[in-house]
């Protein structure tokens, strides 16, 4: 029988198993618990991300709340549109107009982590992947996200980078051109180091904004779990005391 | 002491109540041997529980409306005081209960619960099972995800490969040319009024079935026709304990570890690697725009491999109803003249384990894109998800049985 329910355990193994993405992701090491890191997250989303991007299922004052911000720390430094501190993270820009800009409307970020299988290490990646090309739209592209119609907003703080590619030939005799490194062509304001403990920040903040309540979900978790292991034992005592009468 | 005897008393004197509690609970006389595979029976209920109490609370703040049903289950997840834990259990709950419930049919084809005379027993179940289907497959269509939006119109659209009156039937069912704001109405009334009642009702009914032809065991003998006599009764089967509080102290051991388990991946890991929440759900449908790769979650996936498994569309439908229906007629396929898998011969035992790999892996395929390699390995795999079936009387009838002993084993 155990051999039974090991078969059954083992033959489950693919259902758990992830398929790999083609792309290489780098890791974001984020911590949630870090609230600096999520102010300044914060700090640099509304700067530069909020512009085009809404948080529109996320409110300013939970937002506060959860970073360790007064109400009106949010309001003298984070919202720039006259609202009310309850509101919605909304922007002003017209869904229309910026499809005629972009080719498509800049999608709301709340959610963004988790629309992906590793979300957080595919956006940490993707907005360290812009490089030059002058093919496209805005004059340039992403590894990660090929032809995408964002254009490289941090430039100043990254500068501008080449990409390296390398050709190779595959089994079917069909040239691919394979991607090896980026080369800083332009350096900009800030070291690569220091721009991707931004990026750090960043993602780490959209991490929080996907699931604001993870960090108290895991906790409650261990309490859940201690209880249920000191209901554990008391219950097996009870089964075994009553079973002690069946032969 | 006195006081609640009388209160007891007063009811019973106009409703069975201790004669409700003996019977199905107190005076109720379960084998003594049940193991392991006999907790999932009161865990499937856990999770019946589980989900009605959560859906309640859940229904109280979801909009079922396409504009804002999106909008609604985050704010469920953010406003809402515990939403978030409400919500997780919910989702966490549906794939927990057809684990219970895969677990627990499992148990019957172990040790042949669904033979003579427990059949409608097994065909209430199997009624259960299409019932709970129905039921998460509209739960699904609900937070109106991309992947809710566009499953539900899969689903819906294979109505419509039925001869003549497909087209009308599939645009009957959504209400609309596509899976719309009519469809998401209709399948929240569905998903928590008419499916919940249905499910209780055939639970109740199952329970009552099982309590008039008595539980089945691990060594597939009829406790009933044994010597009678045990402690707590004379004229009670002598391998029979009370369920209570025998089995009821037992099964709260099993409850705390399926709970366990249950909170860990509640609490740590609630989209389970995006096979419990799909990575694709988190973005809002869009009717313009097909996900790369659309898959039913996993407990549906066995039967959506056999239907991609079949090059003809129709021919897929009517092989996914079949690969349901046959299952309804085990009791009859099965011709050996022993019940539990212990006595059987090697010939049962080759053929289940067959079984088991055929549905994990058409589980797994069903979660893949479509390759020529995985179809041929799906069909493979679905041919001999058939034979266990078609070829039951056969090799049933032909396997070396060994001799069942009088008494229940430990």
């Amino acid at each position: 029988m155990k051999k039974l329910i090991l078969g059954v355990l083992l033959a489950a193994v693919p259902l758990a198993a992830m398929s790999s993405s083609a792309v290489h992701l780098d890791s974001a090491n984020i911590d949630l618990s870090d609230q600096a890191s999520l102010q300044r997250g914060a700090k640099y989303y509304f700067n530069y991300c909020a512009g085009c991007h809404s948080l529109k299922y996320m409110r300013y004052n939970r937002m506060g709340r959860d970073l360790g911000l007064t109400d009106q720390q949010v309001m003298d430094n984070l919202m720039f549109a006259g609202k009310k501190i309850g509101s919605n993270i909304t922007i002003a820009m017209d869904p229309a107009q910026s499809t005629a800009w972009f080719g498509v409307a800049p999608p709301d970020l709340t959610l963004m982590v988790r629309t992906k299988k590793q979300g957080i290490d595919w956006l940490y990646s993707y907005l360290r992947s812009f490089y030059v090309d002058p093919s496209r739209p805005w004059g340039v592209n992403n590894i990660v996200f090929p032809d995408v119609g964002m254009p490289h907003v941090l430039w100043e703080q990254q500068g501008f980078q080449t990409a390296v590619f390398r050709e190779e030939t595959d089994e079917y005799g069909i040239k691919r051109k394979i991607f090896e490194r980026f080369d800083l062509e332009t350096p900009g304001e800030l070291t690569p180091p220091e721009y991707d403990g931004m990026i750090g920040d960043l993602v780490n903040f959209l991490a929080y904004t996907a699931e604001p309540m993870k960090l108290e979900r895991q906790q409650l978790g261990i309490y859940v779990l201690l209880f249920l292991a000191v209901f554990f034992v008391l219950a097996y005592l009870l089964k075994k005391e009553y079973w002690k009468d069946v032969h | 002491m006195s006081m609640l005897t009388n209160v007891v008393g007063w009811i019973d004197d106009r409703f069975p109540l201790t004669k409700v509690w003996n019977e199905h609970l107190a005076q109720y006389y379960a084998p003594k041997n049940f193991n392991f595979w006999y907790y999932f029976g009161s865990l499937a209920i856990l999770m019946l529980v589980n989900q009605i109490v959560t859906g309640i609370w859940l229904a109280m703040n979801y909009k079922p409306d396409a504009a804002v049903a999106f909008a609604s289950v985050e704010y469920i997840m953010r406003d809402v005081d515990w939403g978030w834990l409400l919500r997780y259990m919910h989702s966490t709950g549906a794939s927990f209960f057809f684990i219970a419930v895969y677990l627990h049919m499992f148990r019957a084809l172990l040790y042949g619960s669904y033979r003579k005379p427990r059949e409608l027993l097994w065909i209430f179940g199997m009624i259960i099972y299409v019932a709970l289907m129905a039921e998460s497959f509209m739960g699904y269509l609900l937070p109106w995800g991309q992947m809710s939006y566009w499953g539900a119109q899969v689903i819906i659209s294979l109505f419509g490969a039925i001869p003549v009156v497909g087209d009308d039937l599939a645009l009957w069912i959504r209400g609309d040319y596509v899976v719309a704001d009519a469809t998401l109405n209709r399948f929240f009334a569905f998903h928590v009024v008419a499916v919940p009642l249905v499910l209780i009702i055939l639970v109740f009914v199952h329970i009552v079935a099982l309590h008039k032809v008595g539980s089945n065991n691990p060594d597939g003998i009829e406790i009933k026709k044994g010597p009678k006599g045990n402690r707590w009764s004379d004229t009670a089967p002598a391998d029979g304990i009370p369920f209570h509080p025998y089995y009821s102290v037992k099964d709260i051991v099993g409850v705390i570890v399926f709970l366990a388990l249950f909170s860990v991946v509640l609490f740590f890991m609630p989209e389970f690697g995006g096979w419990f929440l799909e990575p694709d759900n988190f973005l809002p449908a869009d009717p313009l725009k097909t996900p790369e790769h659309i898959v039913p979650l996993w407990y549906f996936t066995p039967f959506y491999a056999i239907l991609r498994a079949v090059p003809d569309k129709f021919g897929g439908v009517l092989a996914m109803g079949a690969a349901i229906f046959v299952l309804f007629l085990l009791p009859w396929l099965d011709r050996s003249p022993v019940k539990s898998v212990r006595y059987r011969g090697p010939l049962f035992k080759i053929a289940l384990a067959v079984f088991v790999v055929s549905f994990v892996a058409l589980g797994y395929l069903g979660t893949q894109p479509a390759t020529p390699l995985s179809t041929n390995f799906a069909r493979l795999f679905s041919i001999l998800y058939f034979l266990f079936f078609l070829l039951m009387p056969i090799y049933t009838k032909l396997d070396k049985t060994k001799p069942v002993p009088e008494r229940v084993t430990k």
